[in-house]
């Protein structure tokens, strides 16, 4: 059986939440740490942190930020974010993150991926891949860095199935056209990178309500989908989500499973 | 920390941290280490692994622990000390795997782990539901069919000490027990409350065979 799953995202800055987190009754809302726990206990899947200081300094923080996690969270987490050597991501597993997440470093040295696949296992990699609509390649979706935007020149399809050949155990697929409007994932996009990706497919990127993540999962074919904002907002919970996943014929783990 | 002393075996491979803190947390003294002397006092014995297997059996050889490994856990199946694998700590028990067919494992468990059968996403990585559980104490306190969370492309055999499966395409095999080693397919420290119960299994199991 394969089950969806439901993954909140959370960007951090010099170790603390950022883009409006609006959570009744943490102590701290801007504690990673302490929304992380709140979103596990809600029933998600898997956490993702972003870290999108990513300069030479926060690294310390961010690890700090990682062990106090492993303390408190008991579902795997993914950590991002300038990690840009076999080292920076020892660093990372070592403090307690189940995988590590490569993008701006796997477009500057592809070699990168299998650097880290053959160190740590391919279910420890994921790449992430930003993508816009541009005429400029053949698929009509390329591949962009530095946050969204560094065009590469990159075809996003032809990207991720050299990635997965390199050694990428899963793809989070992120549409920068649809990152914060609410207008739903870029199925196309999804669709035609999920023809090519072997491993599992996180989409991620414009997530509005929930009738958003059926279509990511039904349409797009994504193993797994990824929003930030419907959740820190508390407009709706995790559980909320798995439920209307269900009801929509989605195989999901039930909140409170 | 007074809970029971939980040896986790350090071989320098993955995120050993997560099953660390997860042992601790339902109240064992878990420890990492690769000094055979602090495993030899140890009440309980974990063998965690991820990535491939070829590369796990050679991580746990040059830290000079596949003797430790394997007599630990050759001991539990007889009744003594209970042991517990992870993921790929779980696959080394077997004679060998279909990814890496040149090296072998330790041989505890007759059988060799193979890949996933069938047109499926590899690895497996999700929630899966146990089903056919075995009335075993590792699911001591767990109703139904609960949930816990695989990362895994190879699995082994389905065979007498399977005590869970999973439907993945096909059956396929979740955890294992033969007297007191215990092994999970899927990750209990990763595996939220239903994986922090069957390690609280595991840890009270210690404390009845450490006197």
């Amino acid at each position: 059986m394969r089950t969806v799953r439901v993954i909140p995202c959370l960007d951090v800055d010099g170790g603390r939440v950022v883009k409006g987190v609006n959570f009744v009754g943490l102590r701290d809302a801007g504690d990673p740490v302490e929304l992380a726990a709140r979103y596990d206990s809600e029933g998600a899947d898997e956490l993702v942190f972003l870290d999108i200081t990513a300069s030479v300094d926060s690294r310390e923080t961010t690890i700090g930020m990682v062990r106090r996690a492993a303390e408190e969270v008991f579902i795997p987490f993914t950590v991002g974010g300038g990690i840009r050597s076999v080292e920076d991501a020892r660093g990372i597993l070592r403090a307690g993150a189940d995988k590590v997440s490569v993008n701006t470093a796997a477009v500057d040295d592809p070699a990168l991926v299998t650097r880290l696949a053959t160190e740590f296992g391919s279910q420890c990699v994921v790449v992430a891949v930003d993508a816009r609509r541009s005429e400029g390649v053949a698929s009509g979706f390329e591949v962009f860095t530095r946050g969204g935007r560094t065009p590469t020149g990159l075809d996003a399809v032809a990207w991720v199935a050299a990635v997965v050949a390199l050694g990428a155990g899963e793809i989070l697929l992120t549409s920068m056209d649809r990152d914060g409007t609410r207008d739903g994932f870029d199925i196309e996009m999804l669709k035609a990178v999920g023809a090519v990706a072997t491993v599992p497919l996180i989409a991620s990127g414009g997530v509005g309500d929930l009738d958003h993540l059926v279509e990511g999962a039904t349409e797009g074919g994504a193993d797994a989908v990824l929003a930030a904002s419907i959740f820190h907002f508390g407009e709706h919970t995790i559980a909320d989500a798995k439920r209307h996943l269900a009801a929509a014929g989605v195989a999901v783990r039930p909140p409170g499973a | 920390m007074t809970g029971p002393l939980v040896a986790v075996l350090d071989y320098g491979i993955g995120n050993l941290r997560s099953a660390q803190k997860a042992l601790q947390r339902v109240g064992a003294d878990a420890r990492l280490t690769a000094d055979p002397e602090l495993v030899a006092r140890a009440d309980g014995v974990v063998l965690p692994g991820v990535g491939a297997f070829g590369r796990c059996v050679e991580a746990l050889d040059s830290s000079g622990l596949t003797g430790v490994a394997t007599d630990a856990a050759l001991r539990a199946a007889d009744g003594g000390r209970p042991f517990l694998g992870i993921c790929v700590g779980l696959q080394l028990l077997y004679e060998g795997s279909g990814e890496c067919p040149d090296v072998r494992g330790l041989g505890v468990m007759d059988g060799r782990v193979e890949l996933l059968p069938g047109d499926v996403k590899r690895p497996q990585m999700q929630w899966n539901r146990l089903e056919h559980r075995a009335d075993h104490a590792m699911f001591e306190g767990l109703d139904g069919e609960p949930w816990t969370y695989f990362v895994h492309s190879y699995a082994p055999p389905i065979g007498p000490d399977t005590v869970a499966t999973c439907l993945y395409g096909d059956e396929v095999c979740a955890a294992i027990a033969r007297g007191n080693l215990w092994a999970c397919q899927f990750h209990p420290e990763k595996s939220g409350d239903t994986g922090l119960r069957i390690l609280s299994n595991f840890v009270a199991g210690l404390a009845s065979v450490a006197v």
